[in-house]
């Protein structure tokens, strides 16, 4: 390439560039400013360079009128309960379907892959009901109790993601490619099909289970549709319907964008941490999708 | 699936254990059950069953809570949903002479007070009308919302789908090259497809504001003042295609990585080869690069016109299916009334139609791929 065909290309590049990072930006940078200045600045390249008056304030603010701590904690603790429970289940599904021979195996693998195509959202009326009657254990002032209902519930927005048949296939389709010798020379020496899994499939499958892990990281951290209809109560709430709600009460726009920053950084430092995994897991759970 | 291999590898190797007593090992069967039934309950609890549960109170009349005991009521929810009608009215006349209004328009018969007469309108109401001379078509509906919140999950679609993919594909031309800092820029424009779509939402509903916000502020001061402010989220034209741009800006980095994976896999031979032959940049990407990317297009479109079907937080956090259900989709609609209004029947119904199109979206992808033996 010629220099000015180079030069050319990074113009087009920069020009893109910053239409896809202005937003979020634009959110990080306001999410610092006192109101007036993200208004003063919102015309000039201001608006997405931290200048001015920076403080912590509107963080502050958010802290005070709403319970982010809280919908923090929910998040944490259903993104991190669900993502570990489904790593296990889903990939010792796919370890049987894919390792172990065995009668209707071919039927479920070709249920598993036809589950699919069921989104989310062709379900979560019904679930809603089938949800509203199961039974549960809970907690009330220090004492065992039974309750009617999962609505309201941490376990309502974890237990129903755990298995997920697409991971399920993608963990299939690793296990299937590596190569049958080690599970046979184990099994001679008289490994159990678990001892199999756990000390030969799980070390050579770390791709994969990086993968997986991610996926449903960003699945579950930015849950939306379920949790507003299933959990109505402050308790269990996680951060996207709250951020949603917080939205709602006609807060500053500094206060907002210092909300959105908050709920979207560990994503993104996730993100910029683990930039290499996170881009093959995408693209590669696309083409095989 | 080695049965064959392992038998002769077991005759091949001497075992440490042979002769020895064997260890008790529990039999094969008992792990392939312990192993696989959390996932498998899982799928049929949460999955299959609700979507049996779906297809079965469609046709009912369940609701969340009810004291009434539920019924059967055979096709009434889907009548409710897909009927559609259409009547002519004629303008009001006194001896021959249309009446008209101070505009000049003709004046029509209270349109309620014919559906009522007219025990075949039961239950109809308007969809929307035209004027054909001085006749009036009304084009009616049982569930009016439904029929146009169908029509604006289509519209979404078709706008959609073409933007997200083009800017997917130029996006992946463009860093499909060997330049210094390269990486930078796919990270950047992978970045929104991080963020969630619910704080995508928020920060847009800033910048499509209508006397703050940035879109306006450019587009006045390119036009010179001449065009806008547009109200992006509060017209009823724009509302739907306001949605529509920022979805793609926000979702394209995906399909990009899946475009730039196909780019990276079209042999350089062939571009060599087109070379030989005296072939342009646009020769090239027209015979080579565009051809190259079919199967890689096709699975694109399909998949994003899956995902576009279940349009739903996005209006939900910035419009609420407003202004005057302009932007209520399929799955809004669906959410609507079997949740805010508890008619889970009836959502259930939505929520049947619903997989019904992305079912047979799925099929068009297969006789596709199988056709080409992929």
């Amino acid at each position: 390439m010629t220099q000015l065909k180079k030069l050319g290309w990074y113009l087009l590049l920069i020009a893109f560039g910053y239409v896809f990072l202005f937003p979020l930006l634009f959110m990080l940078v306001s999410s610092l400013k006192p109101e007036q200045e993200i208004f003063a600045d919102l015309y000039s390249i201001r608006a997405i360079l931290p200048v001015g008056e920076l403080s912590l304030e509107n963080y502050r603010q958010v802290f005070a009128k709403s319970d982010i701590l809280l919908y923090f904690r929910n998040s944490v603790l259903i993104t991190s309960g669900t993502v570990v429970l489904g790593l296990f289940v889903n990939s010792l599904l796919a370890f049987t379907l894919s390792r172990m021979e065995w009668s209707g195996r071919k039927y479920v693998l070709s249920a598993v892959i036809a589950l699919m195509i069921i989104p989310l959202e062709a379900i979560v009326v019904p679930l809603l009901l089938l949800v509203s009657k199961l039974p549960t254990i809970g907690w009330e002032q220090g004492m065992m109790v039974l309750k009617g209902s999962w609505l309201n519930t941490l376990e309502v927005q974890i237990l129903p993601f755990v298995a997920n048949s697409f991971f399920i296939f993608l963990f299939y389709q690793f296990f299937r490619d590596i190569p049958k010798d080690f599970d046979e020379a184990a099994e001679l020496d008289g490994a159990t099909p678990f001892q199999i899994y756990r000390h030969i499939i799980v070390p050579m499958s770390g791709p994969v289970f990086a993968t997986v892990a991610i996926l449903h990281f960003l699945l579950m951290w930015n849950q939306y549709i379920w949790p507003i209809m299933a959990v109505q109560g402050e308790d269990a709430r996680p951060v996207m319907p709250g951020i949603q709600i917080f939205f709602g009460r006609q807060v500053g726009w500094g206060e907002i964008m210092a909300y959105a920053s908050f709920v979207t950084l560990p994503v993104l430092a996730v993100f910029l941490a683990f930039q290499k995994m996170f881009v093959r897991s995408l693209a590669g759970a696309g083409i095989k999708g | 699936m080695n049965a064959d291999t392992s038998a002769l590898k077991g005759a091949a190797l001497p075992t440490p254990s042979s002769g020895a007593a064997e260890p008790y090992r529990p039999p094969r069967r008992r792990y392939v059950f312990l192993l696989s039934t959390p996932a498998l309950l899982g799928l049929f609890m949460f999955l299959i069953l609700p979507f049996l549960m779906a297809v079965v109170m469609s046709f009912t009349d369940q609701r969340l809570l009810s004291p009434n005991e539920t019924e059967w009521v055979g096709l009434r929810n889907y009548d409710r949903l897909l009927s559609v009608n259409w009547l002519v009215q004629e303008p009001v006349a006194d001896n021959g002479v249309v009446q008209r209004d101070a505009d000049g328009e003709p004046t029509y018969p209270r349109l309620r007070t014919l559906l009522r007469q007219d025990p075949a309108y039961e239950g109809y109401k308007e969809l929307t009308s035209w004027q054909l001379g001085d006749k009036r078509l009304v084009v009616l509906a049982k569930d009016p919302l439904f029929i146009k919140s169908f029509l604006n999950t289509l519209q979404f679609v078709l706008l959609v789908v073409p933007l997200q993919c083009g800017m997917a594909l130029g996006l992946a031309l463009l860093i499909n090259r060997q330049l210094k800092g390269i990486y930078l820029f796919r990270t950047i424009f992978f970045s929104p497809v991080v963020t969630s779509i619910v704080v995508v939402s928020i920060v847009w509903s800033f910048l499509y504001h209508r006397d703050l916000g940035l879109f306006n502020h450019y587009l006045q001061a390119m036009s010179f003042g001449l065009i806008g402010p547009i109200d992006w989220l509060g017209d009823p034209e724009w509302a739907m295609p306001s949605i529509v741009l920022m979805s793609a800006w926000q979702a394209a980095g995906v399909q990009m990585l899946i475009f730039l994976a196909g780019l990276q896999g079209i042999s350089a031979d062939l571009y060599e080869a087109a070379e030989l032959d005296g072939a342009g940049t646009w020769s090239k990407f027209w015979h080579v690069t565009l051809p190259g990317l079919k199967n890689t297009t096709v699975f694109v479109i399909i998949s994003t016109t899956i995902q576009a079907f279940g349009l739903f937080t996005q209006v939900d956090v910035m419009t609420r299916g407003g202004p005057q259900g302009s932007t209520s989709t399929v799955m809004y609609h669906a959410v609507t009334k079997g949740f805010r209004e508890q008619d889970i029947a009836y959502g259930s119904a939505i929520s049947v139609i619903f997989f019904l199109v992305i079912l047979a979206i799925a099929l068009l992808q297969k006789r596709f791929f199988d056709k080409r033996g992929g």
